[in-house]
């Protein structure tokens, strides 16, 4: 155990956080869970089952922002497309989820999904078989994100796609994939999307114990991401790449391969992304096209931007509390969210640039600062 | 006092137009409400026998079902409906009769037979028409069916026709009767046939096609190959006009890229609120619409510079609000952009609801110029698109031109030398912006004539736009065009056979593609002003 710690606290710098965090992380989890599931209703403890599912929305997103946070803070990388990796992941849970529908649905047909019958498709596409096995659609969920971030990655880091370009680039992936997802002719349930699905793994998806299981999962799984991807930029691979940030052109000189650092990043980012959106899915209930809307990528790099890029728990915080802000905004003033989150995106750009983390160091290294200054005197 | 009051009444009556007939054709039409459906035909040719133009109003409502009779007085009428309540008018000299109901009038009866010779009765009549439009509208309908005697009617009227074209027309529809007619001889037919090879009215399609199936085999071996020539030239044409829309749809593209294209190659900036920018241009149009309501025509000339002057200025306070303090670090600026982007879209909703405005096209700005029947070009369309190609040219100008220009180009290729130089980089940073939103706010005012107006508007061009940039080189005018242009045209060539979407989708993977090979695009700076 002391061994498993030791390994953690590798990159005391930046990391000194990570295990606290997780700690509270995961027994906030646990409490809410218990409140939620032992206490009676008409206890001032008690946390609803919709609180139960937008708290688990809100890890999810939280887990998005940590993919950013890894390419973009530590790697310079900004992408504005990893919606679509998110999007990806959710739509292989949903057509596990829409397979386990089976002769319920609308026409009852027990291998089409109810918008193929619409459509008067006579049988399964090639891409949905195997999909009603839960290991393969999860393998999925992680594949297809991380294929498509290695061949995006491969061809655009090999030829010195950087930059503005690069965030342009990977904008115009999603919004092709957009784009495509809304047609009926790709099998994915066009402009509707995947919905009314019934259970995961036999267990009803509406349960109050599905889903603080679902809940559960999503914060563990959130916790290892970052713990796992705490070490691994504390290692040596996250010392060259923070070298790619801050100079790709010395790194490489060096004779470091930096493009291929960072079409591992990439993957790794993307693979967790798809994490996400396969645990957001069930959560949600729905997965549709609109995921893949550009608008939404760039929405997750404000979340990253808030809580401060650089630190993944700052990632972490930042989707937390904007969305948590978004929740209770959109209900007091509906159409006031998007003036709030426009003036979001120019006031943190202009004064945090290092977000709420940066601020929390400016003022205690100031404290610190005056404190040493009063011990001097 | 009263007497004054039906003084002025009669001049009132008198100069309303009204029809001043011999007193034989009144007479012969007032017969019309006594006859019986039998006689008719004999009526309508003793009609059509004085020969007047001015009867054509009468005859074109006896065909719509629309002439009536008074019961008591027999006096004729002419039924009009007009916003959904119907007015009954003397069909002489065109006065509402008042409180006229249904009950009152009786329908003057038509059938099908009175209608089809109406029908040659209005044609003949329009043939002698002193306007030359009516003239050629009027071959044009007599085409569709043609028997021995308006074969004769044209016949005789051809050699006498002042109008070229009316005259090559009036010899197509004689060609295409010859040419169906087995009476004439075998070589009059086949040089009837080659001469409709030429045109390209459907009705001559059609006959073409009817006598492909001919018993001479000659006959009908010469119209199938008249008929592939003119498919042929079909074919050209729609070419063509895909063509236009290419072109049309470029021209959008490059007025949306192009002031992109400069804030992008002279400052670094990407301006993710450019989309918003078109918004502006596009609602000042509206709103210079809804201030001069009574003059839509002219409303463009307003509306042209006072977008310009409106997303100019915003552009302006963008840049010296955010984008100033943001120097040097274009991913930030990137997101603020964005951010002021949904500012302004909610805004627009705010202010002009979330609902889509029409705008309405000035009526000179409206209909299309047809060139032949298979072809004609949308005059908005065109218009937009000479004035893309205007705008750009005007650009061009003040950058190699103007001080202003050429400031511009010092601090592009190297800021610190041009700020050594003396060269305020400041205002220069704020003029160029001013200028790449202002041009935005123009490509607004052209969008507002093609689509709807809607807070969305900008988000739909944005991504189109940085594609351009992107491929055609960043900072670099000519680029602009070239990838606006090969865009538009290719968007539009790929569109009828894999859908406007698959379209879009391949045109985006195309450019992620390319930029793998020429990430600087297609015209890259070269030399010194490379980084």
């Amino acid at each position: 155990m002391s061994s498993l710690i030791s390994w953690f606290k590798a990159g005391r710098t930046s990391g000194q956080y990570t295990l606290p965090f997780v700690v509270i992380l995961l027994s906030m989890t646990v409490l809410a869970s218990v409140a939620n599931l032992l206490l009676p209703q008409e206890s001032i403890f008690y946390v609803s089952t919709y609180s139960i599912t937008l708290l688990g929305k809100y890890l999810c997103y939280a887990m998005l922002a940590l993919a950013v946070d890894i390419i973009w803070g530590y790697c310079g990388i900004l992408s504005l497309g990893h919606g679509a990796f998110f999007a990806l992941g959710g739509y292989a849970m949903g057509m596990y989820l829409m397979r386990q529908i089976g002769d319920r649905g609308v026409y009852g047909n027990p291998i089409l999904p109810d918008f193929m019958v619409f459509l008067d498709w006579q049988e399964l596409p090639w891409f949905w078989l195997g999909m009603d096995q839960f290991w393969f659609a999860m393998i999925m969920a992680v594949v297809v994100p991380g294929l498509l971030a290695f061949v995006f990655g491969w061809l655009a880091f090999r030829s010195r796609v950087t930059g503005v370009y690069l965030s342009i680039m990977t904008q115009a992936l999603t919004y092709a994939l957009l784009l495509s997802f809304f047609r009926n002719e790709m099998g994915f349930g066009g402009n509707n999307g995947l919905t009314d699905f019934k259970e995961i793994l036999g267990f009803d998806l509406q349960s109050d114990l599905t889903r603080v299981a679902l809940f559960i999962t999503t914060a563990l799984l959130l916790a290892l991401v970052l713990l796992v991807s705490q070490r691994i930029l504390s290692s040596r691979l996250g010392k060259v790449t923070l070298a790619v940030r801050d100079s790709e052109a010395r790194t490489r000189f060096i004779g470091y391969r930096t493009e291929r650092y960072k079409v591992w990043l990439f993957v790794y980012s993307a693979v967790i992304a798809g994490i996400a959106g396969a645990l957001y899915v069930p959560q949600v209930g729905i997965i549709n096209p609109g995921e893949f809307s550009p608008i939404n990528s760039i929405e997750i790099v404000i979340w990253v931007a808030v809580g401060g890029r650089g630190t993944l728990i700052g990632a972490i915080i930042g989707a937390l509390l904007v969305n948590y802000a978004k929740t209770r905004f959109t209900a007091i003033m509906p159409d006031g969210w998007l003036f709030a989150l426009g003036a979001l995106f120019v006031l943190v750009t202009l004064f945090l640039p290092k977000g709420l983390i940066g601020l929390y160091g400016q003022i205690q290294s100031k404290r610190q600062a005056s404190v040493t200054q009063e011990a001097s005197k | 006092m009263n007497r004054i009051l039906r003084l002025c009444l009669c001049f009132l009556v008198l100069t309303i137009p009204s029809l001043s007939l011999a007193v034989e054709t009144q007479s012969l039409l007032q017969q019309l409400t006594k006859a019986k459906l039998s006689q008719m035909p004999n009526m309508l040719e003793q009609l059509e026998a004085q020969g007047d133009e001015t009867l054509l109003p009468i005859f074109r409502a006896w065909l719509g079902g629309n002439l009536y009779y008074k019961r008591d007085d027999r006096q004729l009428l002419v039924k009009q409906k007009i916003n959904s309540s119907t007015l009954y008018v003397d069909a002489f000299n065109q006065q509402v009769q008042a409180d006229l109901t249904s009950k009152k009038v009786r329908k003057i009866k038509v059938n099908n037979k009175l209608r089809g010779l109406l029908r040659g009765t209005i044609a003949r009549l329009q043939l002698t028409s002193k306007n030359t439009e009516l003239r050629q509208a009027a071959v044009r309908e007599l085409m569709a069916d043609l028997d021995a005697e308006t074969f004769n009617t044209l016949e005789d009227l051809y050699p006498n026709e002042p109008n070229a074209s009316v005259q090559e027309m009036m010899q197509t529809a004689l060609s295409l009767y010859v040419a169906k007619d087995s009476q004439h001889s075998q070589s009059v037919r086949l040089s009837a046939i080659e001469f409709l090879a030429q045109s390209l009215e459907n009705d001559v399609r059609n006959g073409l096609i009817e006598l492909t199936q001919d018993t001479n085999a000659v006959v009908a071996s010469a119209a199938q190959k008249a008929l592939n020539k003119i498919n042929q030239s079909v074919e050209r044409y729609a070419f063509v006009d895909q063509l236009f829309f290419g072109l049309s749809l470029g021209s959008v593209l490059l007025l949306a890229s192009i002031g992109l294209a400069i804030t992008f190659g002279v400052m670094g900036v990407i301006n993710m609120a450019h989309g918003e920018m078109i918004m502006l241009g596009a609602y000042t149009t509206y709103v210079v619409q809804l201030i001069m309501p009574n003059y839509i025509d002219y409303s463009i000339w307003v509306a042209i510079p006072a977008a310009f002057l409106v997303s100019g200025l915003m552009g302006v306070v963008i840049e010296r609000l955010v984008i100033c303090r943001l120097h040097g670090r274009p991913l930030e600026t990137l997101l603020a952009t964005f951010g002021i982007s949904l500012i302004l879209q909610q805004l627009v909703r705010t202010i002009f609801s979330p609902l889509n405005r029409q705008v309405s096209t000035p009526s000179w700005m409206s209909g299309s110029w047809e060139i032949n029947p298979v072809l004609s070009l949308t005059l908005n369309r065109l218009y937009i698109l000479a004035f893309a190609l205007l705008v750009f040219i005007a650009l061009v100008l003040i950058l190699k031109k103007s001080a202003l220009g050429l400031n511009v180009r010092a601090v592009s290729q190297n800021r610190n030398m041009a700020k050594a130089m003396g060269v305020k980089t400041e205002w220069v940073d704020a003029m160029t912006f001013g200028l790449g939103s202002g041009i935005a706010g123009i490509a607004g005012v052209a969008l507002s004539q093609l689509t709807n107006v809607g807070p969305n508007l900008g988000q739909a061009y944005i991504i189109d736009s940085f594609m351009v940039v992107v491929f055609g080189g960043v900072g670099n005018l000519l680029g602009t065009l070239v990838a606006a242009f090969t865009l538009g045209i290719a968007n539009k060539f790929l569109e009828p056979t894999t859908g406007a979407v698959l379209a879009a989708i391949l045109v985006l993977v195309f450019i992620i593609l390319f930029i793998q090979k020429r990430p600087k695009g297609l015209f890259p700076q070269k030399g010194r002003a490379a980084e």
